[in-house]
């Protein structure tokens, strides 16, 4: 079975890393010295009660103001799967290390407190990860022990559409172990339950139409041709097919499948290869050799949905660099409104140099792409090719 | 370095107070190895140590930065994982040090997808750590699958140790038995390799990749727990030698 990534998001506490610590804790992925470290730091901080959410708030500023920075990655297994669990930040000021966590995340689990429902910042985390194309949300409805376990107080939250579990990371129901008894009336999965039986997304890419960003050109020596290095992002690819050069627009065959000097017939994505073309092309670092006959879309005007991640504000007009796998383009976002930190906008691109793009959604690759301020070298912004 | 290496000249720098593996070329390529040793900072006068004992892990952060600089890298390229540490789980793949090789966790790049920003002002450097997402299983597996070559410093051997805080702490003429400890000898392996002064072995009997990994699945002690006296000292010992410049 394929490792299941998934992030976590939810308010500030709402109980996130009390939640992860209690998967790990039950799940048996918490190693001896870790589980003293934690009963150290807890006894430190005064609680007689085991303190979860130190397992996870790793930096000094988090433990000091009992709050999540930045997103922390854990890893566990269980006899049937391995997990990454990205476990993201609620405030809203730190939503941009959100998005880094949800990226690459098969599954999002969204946190609710039963005491106040789905809260703005909840219902932005989980717009966040719509956009970026996370099919499989999963609602905890936590501190059921607050309202003793009342099924009335869990229905009225009508999340429904969310397929919520109801549970307490504190008490350890619902979450590994079905807990107490006193939520014998929910019948459904327990959260790690579910996130077992969750499909990964790696494997569509592979069904996708075949896309190469060119890496590195390797030297030809020796009588051997030159070679371009770099991983299959979409698609598959076969020894002999007919491929297309892009930005040249040149069609060509493989000639040869490379993986450390060893020939193969077939590669698909995810694999890092060294391509061989038939014909010699002009094509460098940034390039893209695609499937001839499924092109990707030129274009030099680019509609997106931005997510803005920078501390500063757009610069309406200003010249940004855009970059789309291993391309670097300058830009300009048409728009005559600055957008501020967290705001998702549909904007232009004007582009100073064409770009090949897919639909975010048919394609990872083509489909997304960061801006980066010249000036700060910051990234600024996440785009996502509509 | 078994990968088919694209530069003529690649160079790969070591700071380092433990004796290492040679990168084997098996490839056509020139891969050269260059070697800067705390020792060499301690002449400079750069690093001072309390005592002739006194552990050398952290100064190992001055030699590296002393040798990024030396060498005029942009990006510094390194094995570093986030299951090892706590610290390490919140770093980026990509992460940014500034011109006194710092780095701010406060303040990190988003990193989206697999889009890396690897741009950086003059006397900044990158940190990158392409095997961030694994785990030591995962590691251990990947040797399995791929027959690499393994120093042997990672298999059981038997090697003069004491006991002191719950930890085997190797016994060799920089790290001495103290007054009243009993030094016995046991088979031992490595699970992390780094400075002698600061990092201990577990007891195993395991002599192949295959016991290795055996051990690996059902270990009781996290890596770095079993094996490092430093990062114990403090709950953030790692993230204020990161934030200096450790890797």
């Amino acid at each position: 079975m394929q490792p299941l990534r998934f992030a976590t998001a939810g308010s500030v506490d709402d109980g996130k890393s009390t939640l992860i610590g209690r998967l790990l804790y039950d799940a048996r992925a918490i190693q001896e010295d870790q589980l003293a470290a934690v009963e150290r730091a807890s006894l430190r901080r005064g609680g007689p009660q085991l303190d979860l959410s130190l397992l996870t708030d790793g930096l000094e500023a988090e433990r000091e103001q009992g709050i999540t920075i930045d997103v922390a990655y854990r890893y566990f297994a269980t006899p049937r799967r391995k997990f990454i669990i990205a476990d993201s930040p609620g405030h809203e000021q730190y939503t941009r290390n959100m998005a880094t966590g949800a990226s690459n995340a098969d599954a999002i689990v969204l946190l609710v407190d039963v005491t106040k429902g789905l809260l703005p910042q909840t219902l932005r985390h989980l717009q966040i990860a719509r956009l970026l194309g996370i099919r499989n949300a999963v609602a905890f409805v936590n501190k059921m022990d607050l309202v003793g376990y009342s099924q009335e107080a869990f229905e009225r939250l009508n999340l429904s559409e969310l397929t919520p579990i109801p549970g307490s990371a504190l008490n350890g129901d619902m979450v590994v172990e079905r807990g107490s008894g006193a939520l014998s009336w929910y019948k459904g999965p327990t959260l790690l339950e579910r996130l077992e039986s969750l499909p990964a997304t790696a494997e569509t890419a592979a069904a996708g139409p075949f896309r190469f960003p060119v890496q590195l050109v390797a030297k030809p020596q020796g009588g051997s041709l030159r070679g371009y290095m770099g991983r299959i992002e979409s698609g598959h690819i076969l020894a002999g097919a007919e491929v297309t050069v892009l930005p040249s627009g040149r069609s060509t065959r493989v000639r040869e499948i490379l993986t450390h000097g060893a020939r193969r017939e077939i590669a698909v994505a995810g694999d890092s290869v060294t391509l061989v073309l038939a014909d010699d092309i002009d094509l460098g670092r940034g390039d893209l050799i695609v499937d001839a006959h499924a092109l990707p879309n030129e274009t030099r005007s680019l509609g997106v949905t931005l997510v803005w991640l920078g501390a500063e504000p757009l610069r309406p007009g200003a010249r940004y660099l855009v970059q789309q796998a291993a391309r670097r383009v300058p830009a300009r976002v048409d728009t005559d409104r600055g957008l501020h930190l967290n705001d998702i906008a549909a904007v232009r691109l004007s582009l100073f140099a064409p770009l090949f793009v897919d639909r975010y959604d048919a394609v990872r690759v083509t489909g997304s792409l960061i801006l980066i301020d010249e000036a700060t070298n910051q990234t600024v912004a996440a785009g996502l090719v509509q | 370095m078994r990968a088919d290496c694209p530069y003529d000249g690649t160079s790969i720098v070591a700071p380092t107070t433990a004796p290492i593996a040679r990168a084997t070329d098996h490839s056509s390529r020139r891969v050269s190895l260059l070697v800067r040793s705390v020792e060499d900072s301690m002449r400079r006068g750069t690093v001072r140590l309390q005592s002739e004992s006194h552990s050398r892990n952290a100064a190992q952060s001055v030699t590296l930065l002393e040798a990024i600089t030396e060498l005029g890298f942009d990006a510094a390229i390194g094995g570093a994982r986030r299951d090892e540490e706590k610290a390490r789980a919140k770093e980026r793949v990509f992460s940014v040090r500034d011109e006194f090789g710092q780095w701010d966790p406060r303040n990190q790049r988003p990193e989206l997808w697999s889009l890396y920003n690897a741009r950086v002002h003059p006397g900044q450097h990158v940190r990158v750590f392409p095997i961030s997402n694994w785990t030591e299983l995962d590691v251990w597996q990947y040797i399995a699958r791929e027959r690499l070559e393994v120093p042997s410093i990672y298999f059981a051997h038997r090697r003069a140790v004491v006991r002191r805080r719950g930890l085997i702490v190797p016994v060799t003429p920089l790290t001495p038995a103290r007054a009243g400890e009993t030094v016995e000898e046991i088979s031992v392996r490595f699970r992390t390799v780094g400075d002698i002064s600061c990092t201990c072995p577990v007891a195993s009997s395991a002599s192949s990749v295959e016991e290795i990994l055996e051990e690996t699945k059902t270990a009781t002690l996290t890596e770095r727990g079993a094996t490092r006296m430093d990062d114990q000292t403090s709950e953030a010992s790692m993230e204020r030698r990161k934030k200096e410049g450790y890797f």
